[in-house]
This record gives C-alpha cells, structure tokens and sequence, in this order.
C-alpha cells in the first residue's frame, strides 16, 4: 500500500467531483471541489442543506465511489487504501445509526471489539464524554434522550482512537447547552492530535473552527481562518433596529443604498452598495455601523453565487 | 480475537430482545401445524347435489339412496323439475345435478340398459371434477350389484370385466396427515427463514447502523455468517418444534432417522437464509425485501408439490421445480417420514442443496458491497 507522506494534510481533496442521476436528470453532488486539512486541527464544513456536505463525507469515510479527482485520508488514497482507512478514522454519521435495542455499554463495547480493542484501552479518550452516559450505560440506546445518544455516538466513533475523526452535522437537532457542550468536547479532542473533519448547518458555529469551508451546490466559496474570512470582507455593514422589524425589513429593501437587508436576531442587518457615499436613514430608525461576522460574510458569498 | 464471535453476539442479543422474532418461532409452528393440516384435507365432502328424479320407481329410490347415503354428497334439492334443478346451480346452492329421466326402470329392465343425465358446476374445478368422478363410480357400484341381482346365479358374466383392487403402499390408510404435516412443515421453515434473514440487512440499511458497521475493518464475510449462523440455528429449532407437534398432535414418527432429516434441513437451511440475504443486499427498505420474498414464497409453495402435482405439470414448469429447493426438501421430508429412506437414499437432493447453498451465499457475499 503506497503510503502518501505529507507532514501537514491529514486529509487531502483535489479535484473531487461526484455526480447522481436520478432519472434522467444528472444532479451535481460535488463539483472539483479541492481542499486541504491540517493534522490536528478542526477543519469547518459550513453550508446549507444539499450542499454536498454528507456526499464529501461518505466518499471520505470510503462509503462512495466518485467520478473524478483524488482524496487522501491520513496518507492513504480513499479508493485503494480504504481498508487501512477504515482502521483509522471514526465517523458519526448525520443520523443517529447505533444499534437502538441494545444498551449503551453493549454499543461501545461492540464498536469497540469489531476494533479488535477494548474500552478500558482507550477509556482515557472517551472518558470526558463517557462518563456523562455512564451511569445510563444499562439503558438501550434506541431509550436515550437527543443530547445522550449524540454523546454515545461519539464514544462509539472514538472507542479505537481514530487519527481523523469525522463528524456529519453532529448538532442538528442538538439544544443550544448541549451544542456548546458538544464543541468543547471537540477541543479536548483536537488536543489530543485528532484531526476532525465537522459539518455543520449553523454558522455560527464557524467560529470554533481553526478553519472553514463554505459549501454550497456542491462548490467551495471559500476556505480560511474565521478571523481571516470576516478581516478581508470589504463591505460595510450597519445593524438597523426599528419599532416594526418587519415592516422596516420591507421598507429598507426598497433603500437604494442598501444592496441587501435581512434580520439577524433582535436587528436587521443591511450591507450597504459600495458605490454609495450619503446613507439616509430615516427617522426613527436606530443604525449603527458594525463589523461583518461569518455570517454576513457567508450569507453575502452564497448570496452572489447564487446570481 | 475472532470478530465474528462479537458479530454473533450482537446478533443473539437483538434477536431474543425482539418480542416479535420469538412469537413468530413459537407461535407460528404451533398455529400452523395444528391448524393447517385439518383445513388441507384433500377429500372432497359435501359435496351439494340436487337430484330431477322424473321415474320414482324403485330403482331410482335404490339409487338415489346409495348416492346421498355415500357421505360425500349432501341432498339439496329434490325434484321432478330439472329447471328448478338449474336455479340451484346458478345460486350456487348446488353443485352437480343429476337427472332419472322416466322410464328410468322400465328401460333398464327392457333393454337392459338406461341413461342418466349429470350436470357440473365447474366453478369449482376440483369440487366438479372430483364430485363427478365420484358419482360415477357410485353409479357404476350400482350398476355393478343391480347385474349381479338379476343375474342367474351360477352363470358367468357375459361380458369380461376388470375389476380392480390396490393397496396403498407406505401410508396404508392414505391418512393425508402423513404427507401434509411433513410438507406443512417445510413450508413452514421455508416461510420463517426466508423473511427473517431477507429483511435483516435491509433493516440495519433502513436504521443506517449499516453505515457505522460500513466503516469499520468488519470483513463481509464475517458480518455476513454472523447474520446467517443465528438465523440457522433458529431454523433447527422450528424444525424441532414442528417434528414434536407432529408427533403430539399426528402421532408422525419417521420411519427413517431424525438425524437424516436434520442433515438434509441443515443444507437446506443454508440455501433459503442466503437466498433471504441475497434480498437483503439488494433490496432498499424493508417493503421492498418483503414483496419479493412473498413473490418467492409463493412460487415456491405453488410449485412444490404439496398443493400441485409436479409429475403432472406441463414440462417447462417441471423444469422450473428443478430451481425450487422447497420441493426437494418435500420430497425429502416425505421419502424420510414415509418410507424411510437413509441418507445415502437422498444423496443426489442433498448434493443439489448443498450446490445451491455454495452459489447462493456466495453470491450473497459478493452482493453486499460496503462502499456504493
């Protein structure tokens, strides 16, 4: 098995592409998409439902052939190194996919001895996210709450000490305790020297990434750090506030300065053309100049790519 | 570290902590083979006969005495009017008439010879067919004493007759059960194997466990006999429950050894679980591995020999029973329990079965791809 050395790239992606026919019409799953993970670090998969996102991941996780192009997981070509592959990476899938009338105990140790290991090898690993579902560990998984079975995944995903560890959309779904939960797990995970591929619908989750990629209609938009994706926005963003929100989200989009406006939490966020000078905001309207998040960047670059 | 052992495992523990898998084990054998072979009685009974008896004389009393005293008819109608008669056939409330014209007596008397008339509702091809031929052997007894009756005793008969006696070898008493319950029994275990292993891969396709499982080093072949050792096991146990109902119930004890039976069930096991896991792999949910399965099961059932007659099939569906393993096992199940026969009696069956299994699993193997 040829071996690819790259001291850096855990996961290596060029020129993938992947398309479905459904009927008679083609649909473009992934199109030369290329991009680069970092060993050890926790590389971001932002973007909308049906972008891709699954699609790159179970080609990754050698679960799907594709047409074109090549992709490396730690070292190894996913198509003909797929067996050491398997060896070597946990994957939770989008949908919670342990066996549900078996306990929790009986899930990780089965995960585990199919890994020709045992719990108590890599307890040290799991136990931050263990020890939370131990004390239900003689209750059958399919009987655990949202949060629970999430954890337990990823016990089951990280039983025989992946080097690379892939996680699709692994908050979906997830209360926003449990969210946030869940991400300072994956940084006691990174500091372990795992390498985490994450997907994720909520950009705000962005910015606990080390670095991004936004993915939409199967095309990469951009990749890079969160700081450096909202440092090289060049437009100018005001955050409006009025007594009717929505009347003024309608109001303001008729704006000629404005090139577009839409709510964000308690305001509304409006990017102005860059071609203008003089803003008018009319009376009543509380505006105030703010710096663009991921959001507004990510929301701007879909929005172009759509046109 | 064997991981099919885990695999096992796994398995066990799903299938006894599944309530539905167990009744279906236990519950179904009881149900079926108590039940079933009462129902698939092949003698035709009450059969409903209305008779248009224009003579009234005393041979046609005689006759008709003989008809309805037979137990297989049942005097529905009785008639001088043979349109009333064909009401009766076409509200289905009859299904044969027969008519004595008159001078039914006179005639036979006279001339020596006199005709009936039989009439058939075919609606019911075996009902009809069987029902006539009953009839006519009743006429024909009938016909048979009335010569000897008016015959002078000491004279042989004038015409040369062939009568005919047979003796029914393996099963004197021709006791249906004796070939029904065995057959039922295969059925039984064709039906429980089939459908258990043809939605088991789907199932976890369906849950998407297949997913996780997909990426793990778990070998096909290992996660393949790990579904098919439970689901054989299972298999011999039904087949245990079933010889014992089959004896409780039917007073059934094979003449030939269980052991014979268990080898011959053994291989065909093999066969209908990997064929059942051969539908899992392909199919795409649970429905889907349902449907053909049924479709298989019927075929199977319908071309097995224990409804239908294989020796009298039309000889392309003959060679279609060629493909059919429930037919060899009911052959088998009944050369065993009937007539005795040993293992090296049923070497050429089992040789098929066995290459049956080969091909079958191992397409079954090759089939289940881990990657799409």
């Amino acid at each position: 098995m040829e071996k690819y050395h790259s001291e850096q790239a855990s996961i290596v992606v060029s020129s993938v592409s992947k398309s479905y026919t459904s009927g008679k019409t083609v649909v473009k799953a992934l199109d030369n998409i290329s991009f680069e993970v970092e060993k050890g670090s926790l590389f971001g998969l932002i973007g909308p439902d049906g972008a891709g996102k699954t699609t790159l991941f179970r080609i990754l996780t050698s679960l799907l052939l594709f047409d074109k192009g090549k992709a490396l997981v730690d070292g190894f070509d996913v198509i003909s190194g797929y067996k050491e592959i398997r060896k070597r990476i946990g994957y939770m899938p989008g949908r919670f996919s342990l066996y549900a009338d078996l306990t929790v105990q009986e899930n990780l140790n089965f995960f585990a001895s199919i890994f020709e290991t045992t719990i108590d090898e890599n307890y040290d690993l799991i136990k931050g996210i263990y020890a939370q579902i131990e004390p239900f560990k003689n209750r059958r998984a399919g009987k655990l709450s949202g949060g629970m079975k999430q954890k337990l995944a990823l016990s089951c995903a990280l039983i025989h000490r992946p080097s690379v560890l892939f996680l699709d959309e692994p908050t979906t779904g997830v209360d926003a305790v449990s969210r946030k939960e869940f991400w300072d797990m994956l940084k006691g995970l990174k500091n372990e020297g795992i390498t985490i591929l994450v997907s994720t619908p909520y950009m705000d989750e962005a910015n606990l990434c080390d670095k991004v990629a936004l993915i939409q209609s199967g095309s990469i938009l951009n990749i890079d750090t969160p700081h450096n994706i909202t440092h090289t926005f060049s437009k100018t963003i005001y955050r409006i506030k009025g007594r009717d929100m929505q009347a003024l989200l309608l109001q303001a989009r008729q704006w000629d300065f404005a090139e577009q406006v839409y709510p964000f939490g308690e305001y509304h966020h409006a990017v102005i053309r860059q071609q203008s000078t003089e803003l008018h905001f009319p009376e009543g309207v509380e505006a105030s100049r703010i710096h663009p998040g991921i959001e507004d960047v990510f929301i701007d670059l879909m929005r172009n790519h759509d046109q | 570290m064997n991981p099919l052992k885990y695999i096992l495992e796994k398995e066990f523990k799903q299938i006894f902590r599944d309530p539905a898998i167990i009744r279906v084990i236990f519950i179904l054998p009881i149900i079926q083979l108590i039940i079933l072979p009462m129902a698939a009685d092949y003698e035709i009974k009450n059969i409903n006969i209305s008779i248009v008896d224009r003579d009234h004389s005393t041979t046609s009393n005689r006759l008709i005495h003989k008809i309805t005293s037979s137990n297989y008819f049942k005097l529905v109608d009785y008639s001088g009017d043979f349109n009333q008669a064909m009401t009766g056939i076409d509200n289905d409330k009859a299904d044969l008439i027969i008519e004595l014209p008159r001078g039914f007596e006179a005639d036979l008397y006279a001339r020596k010879e006199a005709k009936l008339f039989l009439a058939v509702n075919a609606i019911n091809g075996v009902k009809a067919n069987l029902g006539a031929t009953y009839l006519r052997t009743i006429i024909q007894n009938y016909n048979n004493d009335f010569r000897i009756a008016l015959l002078t005793p000491g004279r042989f008969n004038e015409l040369p007759v062939i009568e005919t006696t047979s003796s029914n070898w393996y099963n004197p008493r021709m006791n249906y059960k004796f070939f029904m319950v065995p057959g039922i029994l295969v059925l039984l275990i064709t039906m429980i194997g089939l459908n258990l292993s043809a939605i088991n891969i789907v199932r976890e396709k369906e849950i998407g466990t297949i997913e996780q499982i997909n990426v793990t080093p778990i070998k096909k072949f290992h996660f393949i006999l790990g579904k098919l050792i439970p689901f054989w096991i299972l298999g011999l146990i039904v087949i245990t429950i079933g010889l014992f109902i089959a004896w409780l119930f039917y007073g059934i004890i094979p003449l030939g050894a269980y052991f014979t039976i268990y080898v011959f069930a053994a291989v065909y096991l093999l066969v209908i679980l990997g064929m059942g896991l051969l539908i899992s792999t392909y199919a795409e949910n649970q429905q889907q591995a349902m449907l053909i399965s049924f479709f298989l099961l019927m075929i199977f059932v319908l071309m097995g020999g224990l409804y239908t007659n294989i020796d009298s099939m039309p000889e392309w569906a003959q060679w279609v029973t060629k493909f059919n393993p429930v037919a060899y096992f009911i052959e088998v199940m009944r050369r065993v329990v009937l007539k005795g026969s040993g293992l090296s009696d049923i070497k050429q069956p089992l040789l098929i079965m066995l290459i049956f299994a080969i091909v079958i699993n191992y397409w079954a193997v090759i089939s289940y791809r881990k990657r799409s």
